[in-house]
């Protein structure tokens, strides 16, 4: 590398890394709190709303810091790793689009399917009570059991 | 140094999936457990991307990452439609199934 640009490269050599840092720390951060919710939310609805965002958004975060990182290793008698990072934000962009898409596709799977959202009546006892999992699965299963019921009379 | 940081939001991204195998087991509905592997596999796209950057071969493994996601995406909206097409029979079965485990 000649001196002229090692001297021109010296701050924006920080400021790239302290940038895909801050992305992929947010990310992480958002994959975080998909994955909280997935685990802690009581219904099927609501775990999917964690997921569907979170996921989508952390994804798009992380493929941009390494975009930015590949980016910044650039040198033009490698020219064909541009075609990597268009590669790396056709990842982001797909899931941009695929991530809503297919959360939009379950959720109306579950819907036909019956799965009924938790509500004041049913749900009240898991969102106050101080027990754990356990009791929300039982409920859940008086939930998903009474639904059937339901839906006996329904289906011609 | 930059080298380091991958390693470690690598081995962070590794850590977060496992708490998302916790939805993968006990998931009441089986629609619970497709939302729970269409996380999963989109988090292993973009880990494959990391793990190109940390062995410093990101041409290649951006290829599978990008595989990875379509085939992701597909399959997911396959297994919606599937569930979604067999309800009468599905709905109450598989969710039976998934209280008594």
């Amino acid at each position: 590398m000649d001196p002229k640009q090692q001297g021109r490269g010296k701050r924006p050599d920080m400021f790239i890394n302290i940038l895909s840092i801050v992305l992929m720390a947010f990310g992480l951060l958002f994959f975080l709190g998909a994955v909280v919710g997935i685990v802690r939310f009581p219904d099927f609805y609501t775990r999917m709303h964690a997921a569907g965002k979170g996921d989508t958004l952390s994804t798009m975060l992380i493929t941009g810091a390494v975009a930015l990182q590949v980016l910044h290793h650039f040198d033009w008698s490698h020219w064909t790793s541009l075609f990597v990072v268009v590669k790396i934000m056709a990842i982001g962009v797909l899931i941009m689009l695929t991530g809503p898409t297919s959360t939009h596709a379950l959720m109306q799977a579950g819907f036909d399917d019956g799965i009924e959202p938790v509500t004041q009546k049913s749900g009240i006892r898991d969102l106050d009570g101080s027990s754990g999992g356990g009791d929300l699965s039982a409920t859940e299963e008086e939930r998903v059991s009474g639904n059937e019921d339901q839906h006996g009379s329904d289906i011609p | 140094m930059m080298e380091t940081f991958f390693i470690c939001a690598g081995v962070a991204l590794l850590l977060m999936m496992v708490p998302v195998f916790y939805r993968i087991i006990v998931g009441p509905t089986a629609i619970d457990r497709i939302v729970a592997v269409n996380v999963i596999g989109t988090k292993t796209a973009v880990l494959l991307i990391i793990i190109g950057v940390i062995f410093d071969d990101v041409a290649m493994f951006v290829d599978f990452a990008l595989a990875y996601a379509l085939l992701n995406f597909i399959g997911s909206l396959a297994a919606a439609r599937y569930f979604n097409k067999t309800r009468p029979g599905y709905g109450s079965e598989t969710a039976g199934e998934g209280k008594t485990s």
